[in-house]
């Protein structure tokens, strides 16, 4: 009777804090879109966009701690001016995709430095926006969020088939006359949100880790679409709350802890499939 | 049977005389067309093969009626209105290298993708969508296949599930880029039944091809092209010793068997004729 007297301490405890509870509900949101939107995020070989978006917005944040704005709003603009930016710039500079990706981030996360360099006196908050704090979420953090998810998951819904078609086979969305440009800036959009949403829970520098990171997991283990955006948010949802548990007891930092559950479980699963001789499908 | 087909062309209205028209086209990226100098019109319910050596355009004219490249002269008209003003029309069977075999999607899942434009935007298939699937994995005798991930099919019957996703489109006009290269006879002529069987239902299916032989026994037209049109129309009438060896260059040998004269052309090898 002792065992599970004790576990279910284990568990319970943290939850008598209100700092755990909130950041249990926020980063089980964070985790539940940014698994929707990294399985198209994987299957479309969008993770250095997610990492060079996630990057922008940190010149947002700056200036609207600067000005005593909302960091959310600050984020938002910065990160959705960049996707739209970097569409905009590799069509007409004659540049690739990734080459426009690298100038557009660096010189946006360089302006971010740059202005966090010319505030004087305490930017320990700022530092919580580069590599997360889910336990500093507050109730007005978690109605943004809870927002700006419902707004993207409403959006992925809307538009599931045509995500999907322009994924697979972005040509034959074109001969059907699907607005194709449109949809790929609405991709980037979503992929911008969902950043600007994450970014308080595991920080500008990981938040690409739960973009891709849960979805590649699913991807191992199924061979079906909607399969493998279910599995993502499962795998997702079990990453944060178990990073969450671990640095609640071993006062690590949260972001990280969150991340590397996650790493983990993808090595797990890559594991798993090469023990039951699947071959690895190449992506 | 009561195709979709039927019921858009309301009873009393002539149909068209032609399905697809093509004027004075000319398409291609920047100031060089790709192809030029194109004109021809075809009637409902033919089979039309599109030959000529590699590069001499047929990938590139068929996405210029499907307005997938720049247009930079002339029009396309589907049922005399503007093609690129009806794409859902127009069935598209790209070349097999172009499908991402290792994405998680179903046979049925592919298929169900031709079904796209009539179900609209958020809304999920219906029963109707899901029996048009199987209907159209049966044409073409997949259907104990359908719940397979699309890359674990071999290359013919990869063939033949993106073939079942033109029909369920169910479009008026079908344009096939090379459907039977790299498959095995077998699947050849299922295919060509399909596409057969879609011509007498009145369907317009446009093929393009390498093998000559198969076009002068199996279609209604042929078009020639060698980055312009070189000559278009049956294939008795086109099929002549000037017409091929101007389509095809040196790339093309004709072999006299008994009275009958066969065709081979090769890209893959040059050789002067026999």
């Amino acid at each position: 009777m002792e065992t599970p007297r004790t576990m279910i301490d284990l568990l319970a405890t943290p939850l008598q804090y209100g700092f755990m509870q909130r950041a249990l509900l926020g980063g089980v949101l964070v985790a539940a879109v940014c698994a929707i939107v990294g399985t198209y995020v994987v299957l479309r070989g969008l993770a250095f966009i997610g990492d060079a978006l996630a990057h922008a917005a940190f010149p947002g944040v700056v200036i609207a701690y600067m000005l005593k704005a909302n960091i959310y709003l600050g984020a938002a603009i910065s990160t959705v001016a960049t996707a739209l930016g970097i569409a905009y710039v590799s069509r007409r500079a004659r540049t690739s995709y990734d080459t426009t990706i690298g100038i557009l981030f660096a010189g946006a996360f360089a302006l971010g430095i740059l202005l966090m360099s010319r505030i004087r006196g305490y930017t320990a908050d700022l530092f919580g926006f580069l590599f997360g704090n889910v336990l500093g979420i507050s109730n007005a953090d978690l109605a943004v969020a809870g927002i700006l998810t419902a707004i993207v998951v409403l959006a992925v819904a809307a538009c599931y088939k045509e995500l999907l078609l322009l994924a697979f086979d972005p040509t034959l969305a074109e001969a059907m006359g699907y607005p194709v440009q449109a949809l790929n800036y609405l991709l980037l959009v979503l992929v911008a949100l969902t950043i600007v949403i994450s970014i308080q829970a595991v920080g500008i520098v990981l938040v690409v880790a739960l973009l891709v990171t849960p979805s590649a997991t699913a991807y191992l283990l199924t061979e079906r679409f909607f399969r493998m955006m279910a599995l993502g948010v499962l795998f997702s949802v079990l990453a944060v709350v178990v990073g969450l548990y671990l640095s609640f007891y071993l006062n690590v930092a949260s972001g990280a802890a969150v991340v590397l559950v996650s790493t983990s479980v993808f090595f797990g699963a890559l594991g798993c499939r090469r023990l039951a001789g699947q071959r690895t499908p190449p992506l | 049977m009561n195709r979709p087909a039927a019921r858009r062309s309301p009873p009393g209205k002539p149909s068209w005389e032609y399905c697809l028209e093509v004027r004075d086209l000319a398409a291609g990226y920047g100031d060089k067309p790709a192809i030029q100098g194109i004109a021809f019109a075809i009637r409902p319910g033919q089979m039309v093969g599109v030959i000529g050596p590699n590069g001499a355009g047929k990938t590139t004219l068929f996405k210029a009626i499907l307005g997938l490249i720049p247009i930079l002269r002339g029009r396309v008209l589907l049922h005399e209105t503007d093609a690129r003003r009806q794409r859902a029309m127009m069935g598209y069977l790209p070349q097999l290298d172009d499908i991402q075999r290792a994405f998680p999607v179903s046979v049925s899942d592919v298929v169900m993708m031709g079904r796209y434009p009539r179900i609209g935007w958020c809304r999920p298939p219906r029963s109707a969508d899901r029996a048009s699937v199987r209907e159209a994995l049966d044409r073409v005798n997949l259907l104990e296949h359908g719940d397979r991930q699309i890359g674990r099919l071999s290359g013919g019957q990869l063939q033949r599930a993106l073939l079942a996703r033109v029909l369920a489109q169910d479009p008026h006009l079908l344009l096939l880029d090379e459907p039977v290269s790299g498959v095995d006879p077998t699947t050849q002529h299922s295919i060509f039944a399909v596409l057969e069987k879609l011509r007498d239902e009145g369907k317009t299916v446009v093929v393009a091809t390498h093998d000559l032989n198969c076009v002068v026994e199996r279609f209604d037209q042929v078009l020639c092209l060698s980055g312009h049109l070189v000559a278009f129309g049956p294939p008795a009438e086109v099929f002549r010793e000037e017409i091929l060896e101007a389509t095809y260059g040196s790339h093309l040998m004709i072999v006299k068997v008994g009275d009958r004269r066969v065709v081979v052309a090769d890209e893959h090898r040059s050789h002067s004729r026999a």
